[in-house]
């Protein structure tokens, strides 16, 4: 090594160039593609090897000419390959056929419930994330309250089923203490009870990777530096530490939020909440092919958009990603 | 008071059972070089890191009688007189810079904070100084340069780059712990040449920690040998060339490589533990690899003064 500037690298490469170099991004795309495809045939054949539509469409005592008639309406009666094949093909041009049970384009339906989804879900993420990071760093440079706290809110988080946990909450916040409301018709006070029992398990899974993110972090040669500068110490923590924690941060919270909205199904149930999780669980009851293979596929298409966000997102907190270069600095994800 | 930038004496650093420093003393006057040598694990960075409070309370047991830089007393110094004297009394140049320097922040944003915490710049100018900086160190087109992270310069550019934040305070004393042990050799004379010319423009003292004592003739104005977490001897830098007084002084010179006589076997040390050791040591510490140890080594002996020497041996008694 010469001590010159090294000739490979740009003037700027966090401005000169995109964020993950377009051979990177594109790998990253065609996989995202891959799990779409998967995730489509898989709820496909779950659907199809668990229950029959026309059976439970129709009363018992429908006569034989009835079901064949319906079945064929359905487009039931064709060879599974070719019921995919075709399945995929409308899907492409954004057409996930009619719902069985509500006779309607599955589209628009699925598309209804979608905000009350997002909301809840957003509010959990945000929950999650304004809780749990402060939480993780404070624990780890401080210790005291905050590391009770964390240790009780991972208790809570990690060890109860997400609907357990929901009817403790609606039990002690609303039925007993009148403070919340349980049911789920507008209002910001009727997404707490859901939004918190969504974030939990989140909340705590990001406070624990911040904290030990920055337990490591903080016994690390630069934070030395800072403070052998003089700086003050919410310095040292929170813009030379942090900085450090947030890329597998940000990869772990893409991954959460896809967890959140898996989770939200459940927790939709409990709350009665009008989303797309309660609508793809009235789906799989009714055998209501279309609007499931609807509703898991926007689902899937959320969740991998979402990663594929955060990938973007931690190329631009760690310039090294962008450039290629190895990340000896910060913790790997 | 002493108008001294460091006064310390009966330093001792542990780490838990390490005793890794062991009643160190140690002035520098203003204006003044001073080099402290030792061999790996003899408890150098220990000592230094102690001159700005940088071990962590909780894994670490710093005591002394009396531990002053720059007229703060770090015994009693409450955390905003620390803050003052980090930085901005006494710049720190570690051995790694890509290790000390923080690999999410710019070189821009890492000299700029401390223009803006000990000169109190605002950002503009804060980033027009640390461009200044950066030239005064060697940095071609600086300007541009301010925008860039630490992994986009080769060493010896990050070392010049630790130095800038290590001047970005106007600090009186600068500290360099091993500066040129992480560079390639061909840059480490360019760094020492540079440390130098920018010591010399600001008059500021200098406390350069190094495990080669050769490197020291022509660097700084004394030395203080340690061994062991203790000082050996402390003399201005001819004397101890050229008369060293403590028996581990003069086989630290015998191994050195000589130009006048290349062919001259080096005398080597008589390899034994020399881990600082924990618990009490009762006699001289050197005395398990001394080849001229006598009755009188089994309890510890203290400083001699002899001229301008200090050296804590028996031998001068
Ligand atoms: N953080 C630490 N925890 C425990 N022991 C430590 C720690 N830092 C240093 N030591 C021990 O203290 C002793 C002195 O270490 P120090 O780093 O001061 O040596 P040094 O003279 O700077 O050596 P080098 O030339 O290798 O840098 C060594 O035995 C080392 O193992
Ligand atoms: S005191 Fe004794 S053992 Fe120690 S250096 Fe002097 S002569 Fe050697
Ligand atoms: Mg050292």
């Amino acid at each position: 090594m010469s001590d010159t500037t090294l000739p490979s690298l740009k003037p700027s490469p966090r401005r000169a160039t995109s964020p993950l170099r377009s051979r990177a991004l594109r790998a990253r795309v065609s996989h995202a593609l891959a799990v779409l495809f998967g995730v489509s045939l898989l709820t496909f054949l779950v659907a199809h090897a668990t229950g029959d539509p026309v059976t439970l469409l129709l009363p018992a005592n429908a006569p034989e000419a009835t079901r064949i008639a319906l079945a064929h309406h359905l487009g039931l009666d064709q060879p599974l390959p070719v019921q995919y094949g075709l399945f995929l093909l409308h899907a492409l041009q954004g057409d996930f056929g009619r719902s069985f049970l509500y006779g309607q384009p599955v589209a628009p339906l699925v598309l209804q419930t979608l905000p009350a989804t997002l909301e809840l879900a957003a509010a959990a993420f945000c929950i999650a994330l304004l809780v749990g990071l402060p939480l993780g760093v404070l624990s780890a440079s401080r210790g005291g309250v905050a590391s009770a706290a964390l240790q009780l809110l991972s208790m809570l988080g990690l060890a109860m089923p997400a609907f357990w946990l929901g009817l403790m909450l609606v039990l002690v916040f609303a039925v007993q203490l009148h403070l919340l409301p349980v049911d789920s018709s507008g209002g910001v006070s009727h997404l707490v009870l859901p939004a918190l029992t969504l974030s939990l398990l989140s909340l705590a899974r990001i406070s624990r990777l911040v904290r030990s993110g920055m337990q490591e972090i903080l016994d690390r040669d630069f934070i030395r530096t800072a403070r052998a500068r003089g700086l003050p110490e919410w310095r040292v923590v929170w813009v030379h530490g942090l900085r450090n924690v947030l890329v597998p941060v940000v990869t772990m919270a893409g991954m959460e939020l896809g967890d959140l909205l898996s989770s939200a199904v459940v927790v939709e149930v409990v709350f009665a909440w009008p989303g797309i999780g309660r609508l793809s669980v009235e789906a799989l009851g009714a055998r209501d092919f279309p609007l499931l293979q609807g509703t898991v596929f926007i689902a899937g298409l959320g969740f991998v958009l979402i990663n594929l966000l955060a990938d973007i997102l931690c190329a631009r907190i760690d310039p090294r990603i962008a450039s290629g270069a190895t990340s000896s600095g910060s913790i790997a994800p | 008071m002493s108008t001294h930038l460091v006064d310390v004496s009966g330093l001792d650093v542990r780490f838990g059972a390490t005793h890794a420093v062991r009643d160190f003393s140690l002035a520098v006057a203003q204006g003044e070089s001073v080099g402290l040598v030792g061999e790996s694990g003899s408890g150098k960075s220990a000592a230094l890191l102690a001159l700005l409070g940088l071990h962590p309370e909780a894994r670490v047991q710093v005591s002394a009688r009396t531990l002053r830089v720059g007229g703060t007393d770090l015994l009693s110094a409450t955390g905003p007189q620390l803050r003052d004297l980090r930085g901005g009394v006494a710049g720190l140049i570690f051995q790694d810079p890509l290790a000390a320097l923080n690999p999410l922040l710019t070189v821009g944003a890492q000299v700029s904070e401390v223009l803006r915490r000990h000169r109190r710049l605002p950002a503009r100018a804060a980033r027009q100084e640390a461009a200044a900086l950066l030239a005064l160190v060697g940095i071609t087109d600086a300007q541009a340069r301010l925008g860039h992270y630490p992994h986009e310069f080769s060493g010896g550019m990050r070392q010049r780059v630790m130095i800038a934040t290590a001047l970005a305070g106007q600090p009186r004393l600068l500290l360099a712990d091993e500066p040129t042990t992480a560079l390639d050799v061909s840059v480490q004379s360019e760094i020492v040449r540079l440390i130098l010319r920018l010591r010399a423009e600001r008059g500021m003292g200098l406390l350069w920690v190094t495990h080669d004592l050769a490197l020291m003739a022509g660097i700084v104005d004394r030395v203080v040998v340690m061994y062991a977490g203790r000082v050996m001897e402390t003399a201005p830098v001819d004397a101890l060339y050229g008369r060293p007084r403590h028996p581990y002084t003069q086989t630290l010179l015998a191994s050195l490589p000589r130009l006048d006589r290349p062919h001259r076997p080096r005398a080597a040390l008589p390899a034994e533990a020399t881990a600082p050791g924990h618990g009490a040591q009762t006699g001289c510490p050197f005395a398990p690899r001394c080849p001229r140890r006598f009755s009188a080594c089994d309890t510890l002996p203290p400083l001699f003064t002899d001229g301008a020497t200090q050296a804590a041996c028996w031998l001068l008694a």
